[in-house]
């Protein structure tokens, strides 16, 4: 925005002759109607705001990365130098070594492969039936849609605390307690996903659909070959976020997955917490490997993660 | 006639079944699991938490017994009021911190962009990490938050997580910091509908900046702040996980909350039937914050 004003009179005039004068922004200086001797005051109660402002967003960043910063330092330091008088904000030697040695006290790869598993599973079938439902909520019309889409949106309101013991007794039942397909079946079936994917489908036009149909294409092969490609942003936000929901679960693998083989990482995360909870560095060191996949994954896709959710929860 | 509408009745009929199939083909794969994941569950715990199952036998049907041990039930007490405890804290601090900084975000200030991004990322670290660095940053003699307290001239700092006085406040500091990121990309979503041209015409009739935030940026956002009360009052009411990881309900009692209760009795002493009759009352408990956060809602619109 700011480089507009700065434009040069040449390319103003390839700007017009393109025909997008139209956007060029009003310009700051035209003549306002208020009275002049007010600018003055008041230019000067937005720069001391600015001031006030920037404070402020400093002081929000640092509280919420401190934590961060020194989760980093301190698995890279001397286990006895991680709570030091004065704090040592970053160590004099950085112990790469620790990176080594969390994989020799812990099983973290087969923690990793358990997670990575997991994930992958619930996600692809999150996706899948999440989206395939959608389109059924979206564009066809039946006796009861509505009341049955109604049950869904309700049960977000329904903790998953308050039935996690009815639930935990029928997986037991059925004998997938303690193995990795009852994490799956928890997982995967989210109202959420189904809700994320039917607001994006209303907000495609309808005579796509409806070309489609009178070309005799099925209502299979609308989902197929007109929903789905369209809604790739909508199927990146779920994507991201039910991957990330996955690989951060701690209740349901703590209460599902007995055998040390099937541990997740944060469960065994937890686990090398307590059974070591002197060994202050390494306790970092898993804690920013258990991390690392999530903020990569972030890094490369925040912008669906930011207008997912906020796409996601406007319409609530 | 009456056959011509009698078959147009029929093919319209045919139309509505097929129409029905197809749209229960889509659902099918989906609502098989929720049905059978979620709502049998649902529905399943009005029936165990009246009897008194306790995983290996059978489950005799004990009526009210339950809900009246409930009543008498210390522990219950607690964990009841240590929730509304959590909640009556985390959700006016959440909903402020992240209503005033999507505000601040959304002026055109430098940076604001890295920020939007380093406030979301607490809410996408996994609670056991974020558990394993705070309870170090909690230490009470050694820990970094207690040596800059004593920095800047606090004599006796707390002793947050060890301290049953302290402790429900140190939780309550990492639940704002972890979610009002969150929050704040939602209003940050709701403020960027509310039209330009309603800030211009209160500045032009000489609105101050506070005028302004009350008469133009808090009715605007008004579905946004709904929705975000309502998500947020759920997510208090069940907090567990990070209790869980954090504290483990400790030291004593002093952090035990509804979430973690049902845990205890279902998960570590398998009284299936009391764990339900808990998980009953927390269940109305979301419902009934819900139902009434929506009347009023809808009061207000009327």
């Amino acid at each position: 925005m700011a480089g507009r004003s700065s434009a040069t009179s040449l390319e103003e005039q390839g700007a017009e002759q393109g025909g997008r004068a139209v956007t060029t922004p009003l310009p700051e200086a035209a003549p306002s109607p208020g009275p002049q001797p007010r600018r003055g005051p008041r230019r000067r109660a937005t720069t001391v705001g600015r001031a006030v402002g920037y404070v402020v967003l400093a002081v929000a960043a640092a509280a919420v990365l401190l934590p961060f910063f020194w989760m980093v330092t301190s698995s890279l330091k001397e286990n006895n130098q991680v709570f030091t008088v004065p704090i040592q904000w970053v160590p004099e030697t950085f112990r790469w070594q620790n990176y080594v040695e969390i994989f020799q006290r812990s099983d973290l790869l087969t923690w990793v492969k358990n997670t990575l598993l997991l994930s992958v599973a619930v996600t692809t079938l999150q996706v899948l039936t999440g989206s395939f439902a959608a389109y059924g909520f979206s564009r066809v019309r039946f006796p009861g849609r509505d009341a049955l889409f109604l049950l869904y949106v309700a049960t977000i309101a329904v903790p998953w605390q308050a039935y996690m013991i009815p639930q935990f007794i029928m997986l037991s039942d059925v004998g997938l307690s303690d193995t990795l397909w009852a994490i799956i079946a928890l997982q995967t079936f989210s109202a959420f996903g189904v809700f994320l994917m039917k607001q994006f489908y209303d907000t495609i036009p309808e005579e796509l659909s409806e070309a489609a149909r009178i070309d005799g294409m099925s209502e299979y092969g609308i989902w197929r070959k007109i929903m789905l490609p369209l809604s790739v942003p909508a199927i990146a936000t779920l994507v991201l976020l039910t991957f990330v929901n996955t690989w951060n679960d701690y209740l349901g693998p703590l209460i599902y997955l007995r055998s040390p083989d099937l541990w997740t990482i944060q469960l065994g995360l937890k686990t090398f917490v307590s059974q070591y909870n002197a060994d202050y560095a390494l306790i970092m060191t898993g804690s920013v490997l258990s991390v690392l996949p999530i903020a990569v994954i972030f890094m490369l896709g925040q912008r669906y993660f930011v207008e997912g959710i906020a796409t996601s929860g406007m319409k609530g | 006639m009456t056959t011509e509408t009698a078959t147009r009745g029929r093919r319209r009929g045919r139309v509505a079944l097929r129409r029905s199939v197809t749209g229960w083909s889509f659902i099918l794969p989906n609502f098989l699991g929720f049905g059978l994941l979620t709502l049998v569950p649902v529905v399943a715990l009005f029936y165990i938490a009246f009897t008194s199952w306790n995983a290996f036998g059978t489950a005799p049907f004990v009526g009210l017994d339950n809900f009246r041990r409930l009543v008498g039930d210390g522990s219950f007490h607690v964990a009841l009021l240590n929730t509304l405890y959590y909640s009556a804290l985390h959700i006016p601090l959440t909903l402020g911190l992240a209503l005033g900084l999507a505000v601040l975000l959304n002026t055109k200030l430098r940076g604001v962009a890295f920020f939007r991004t380093a406030a979301f990322f607490p809410y996408i670290t996994s609670i056991v990490a974020i558990a394993a660095v705070w309870n170090m940053l909690y230490s009470p003699e050694v820990g970094p938050i207690n040596q800059v307290l004593t920095s800047i001239g606090v004599d006796d700092p707390p002793g947050w997580t060890t301290s049953a006085q302290w402790s429900m406040p140190a939780v309550i500091v990492v639940g704002v910091w972890r979610e009002m990121g969150y929050y704040m990309i939602l209003f940050l979503a709701g403020l960027q509908t509310i039209p330009r041209e309603l800030y211009e015409a209160a500045r032009v009739d000489g609105a101050s900046a506070w005028q302004r935030f009350r008469n133009v940026t808090l009715p605007g956002l008004r579905p946004t702040t709904f929705f975000v009360v309502v998500i947020l009052t759920i997510g208090s009411l069940k907090v567990f996980d990070l209790i869980l990881v954090l504290t483990d309900g400790g030291p004593g009692r002093s952090t035990l909350v509804l979430s973690q209760y049902i845990f205890q009795k279902g998960f570590e002493e398998y009284q299936f039937g009391y764990a339900s009759a808990i998980s009953i009352v927390l269940f109305l408990l979301c419902v009934l914050v819900t139902v009434v956060q929506f009347v009023i809602n809808r009061r207000r619109d009327a």
